[in-house]
């Protein structure tokens, strides 16, 4: 494999208590460059796998590299640098609840890039903010006044601001209706597909667009990788679970 | 027989002698834990990037919201004070002392306790409850992975502010407070007003006012400091906020009056030793 990988997991555990493994031995590689979908029953642990490659939980085992690096090897100042390369969208959009739309969007840019002038900044606040699908009447909203898919949309544009280089995306398109889930799936593509050296790692429950938008799939169950390869092999494996999962996710669609 | 009980109650004393030392040795972990938690907080804001915006905004919700209920508190114990001081002096005819001794209890212990009171409920209890929505919903999360410390960007502005604001509001109290019992003391009871103010200056030493501030700047320290971590461990969704929120008010206030007392020892043997 001469593939580069973003991200490396190898033989990650995890329990929050004494005995029970939510994640049992992860090995998970997310090529550089590709679009990587992660599916798998709810509950299974994908957001906690999740957490594990942003640093915020600490592996009871295992190693995580991310860009070549074991991030539990960084320093503070490495980690804030690694960090910037991120952009992140929660499942519950985890949008700040006392600035309105247009201010969480602003954030990133506020921090980050103090080369920018305000107008460049909210320039490409809104361009985000746009290509996420959201009414511009909505951006002076605070997150308490918008409905689930607008936060989920107004998260996405946040996690898109700096342009990052790997994007990570906790269901993005869950709870959204068709047209927008169609429109969310393309913008993923389109990001991915203008910077030809971004990652993505998208969780999704929508086996139909993973199949669409995903280089590679992987299928969580049980703590561990079920399967991980490209959307073909799925349609031919002969797993009862992933066929049962493939052939929910044909008939929804 | 008794060999066998012997064992037994020897059992029995080394698992209460390690539940204890347990206890304390838990007990010792968490305060150092909150400890270098603040230190940690309070030393960032000195770094780049600076939180002017944050801490102004702490200021304004601290300090600012809180002066109408600070001035109700004051000029309501001041009036009390002096009654009941006016009353037990009167026994003696020294209702002269009313003025010095109502100046002295407000500036070195009823100023700084009650606004520490007040003030850690109030904003304490927002800061506890803020910070642990921010937990339970990802927030804190998602600041950390852009790359931002959320200790900087959210604590350190609210434990500055209270340690400047608490003193500011201190001494609002004690002004209101003293405005309280003039009015008392010369409209209602109609005692002189030359000998209130002469007494009053006479007997009422700026180190005794300079003391309650020093106080209410600790208070403010340690009510922010408690808040802010208790909500910052917040676990367990909406109903984890408000334990959160309940044990840092409680703590904090229990706190602030248990330290009143060791801190007005301290500063008296600190007069002592300078003078
Ligand atoms: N902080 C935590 N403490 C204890 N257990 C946790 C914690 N976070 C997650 N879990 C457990 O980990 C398991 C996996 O949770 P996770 O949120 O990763 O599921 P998921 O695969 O993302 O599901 P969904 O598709 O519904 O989002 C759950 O059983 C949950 O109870
Ligand atoms: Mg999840």
């Amino acid at each position: 494999m001469a593939q580069e990988n973003a991200i490396e997991i190898i033989d990650l555990k995890k329990s929050f208590s004494e005995g029970d493994y939510v994640l049992n031995g992860i090995n998970l590689n997310v090529p550089k460059g590709k679009v990587t979908v992660i599916i798998g029953f709810s509950g299974t642990g994908k957001s906690v796998l999740l957490k594990h490659i942003l640093g915020i939980l600490k592996p009871t085992s295992g190693t995580i590299k991310i860009l070549g690096k074991d991030i539990s090897l960084l320093t503070d100042d490495e980690k804030v640098k690694l960090r910037r390369h991120f952009g992140v969208l929660f499942q519950y959009a985890a949008l700040f609840d006392d600035k309105t739309v247009l201010e969480n969007v602003m954030f990133p840019l506020d921090e980050h890039r103090k080369d920018l002038s305000k107008t460049q900044k909210l320039q490409i606040a809104y361009e985000k903010l746009r290509l996420s699908g959201l009414d511009e009447k909505h951006y002076k909203k605070l997150p308490g006044e918008i409905s689930g898919g607008m936060r989920k949309r107004c998260g996405l544009a946040r996690a898109l601001a700096l342009d990052p280089e790997i994007l990570v995306y906790d269901e993005p398109t869950t709870g959204l209706d068709p047209i927008l889930t169609e429109m969310v799936d393309n913008l993923i593509l389109n990001t991915h597909n203008q910077n030809k050296d971004s990652s993505s790692l998208v969780v999704s429950h929508d086996l139909h667009a993973a199949f669409r938008i995903g280089d590679y799939v992987a299928m969580l169950d049980s703590g561990k990788v079920l399967l991980h390869g490209p959307p073909k092999v799925f349609l031919e494996s002969d797993n009862p679970l992933v066929a049962r999962f493939v052939s929910k996710g044909v008939n929804k669609k | 027989m008794s060999e066998k009980l012997r064992e037994r109650v020897n059992h029995y004393l080394d698992l209460i002698v390690l539940t204890i030392v347990g206890v304390i040795e838990e007990f010792i972990y968490e305060v150092g834990c909150v400890m270098s938690f603040g230190a940690y907080s309070m030393g960032t804001f000195f770094k780049k990037p600076y939180r002017m915006k944050e801490f102004i905004q702490q200021m304004e919700f601290i300090g600012n919201k809180s002066i109408f209920i600070v001035v109700l508190t004051g000029t309501f114990t001041g009036m009390a004070l002096a009654f009941q001081v006016y009353l037990g002096f009167r026994m003696v005819n020294a209702t002269s002392l009313t003025g010095p001794i109502v100046a002295m209890g407000i500036a070195r212990e009823l100023g700084p306790v009650l606004t520490g009171l007040i003030v850690a409920a109030r904003a304490g209890g927002a800061m506890a409850a803020n910070l642990g929505s921010m937990r339970v919903s990802e927030q804190i999360d998602a600041l950390e992975v852009m790359g931002v410390d959320p200790l900087e960007y959210l604590v350190a502005p609210r434990m500055w502010a209270s340690v400047v604001a608490l003193p500011l509001l201190t001494g609002v109290f004690d002004f209101t407070a003293m405005v309280g019992s003039y009015f008392l003391c010369i409209h209602v009871l109609e005692m002189d007003e030359a000998i209130f103010w002469d007494k009053t200056s006479l007997w009422l030493n700026p180190n005794h006012i300079n003391e309650g501030l020093i106080k209410a700047a600790v208070f403010g320290a340690v009510f922010s400091l408690i808040c802010c971590y208790r909500g910052f461990k917040t676990t367990g969704g909406a109903r984890g906020v408000g334990d959160s929120t309940n044990r840092g008010v409680v703590l904090s206030m229990v706190m602030i009056i248990i330290l009143d007392f060791f801190l007005m020892n301290l500063i008296d043997i600190y007069y002592k030793v300078t003078t």
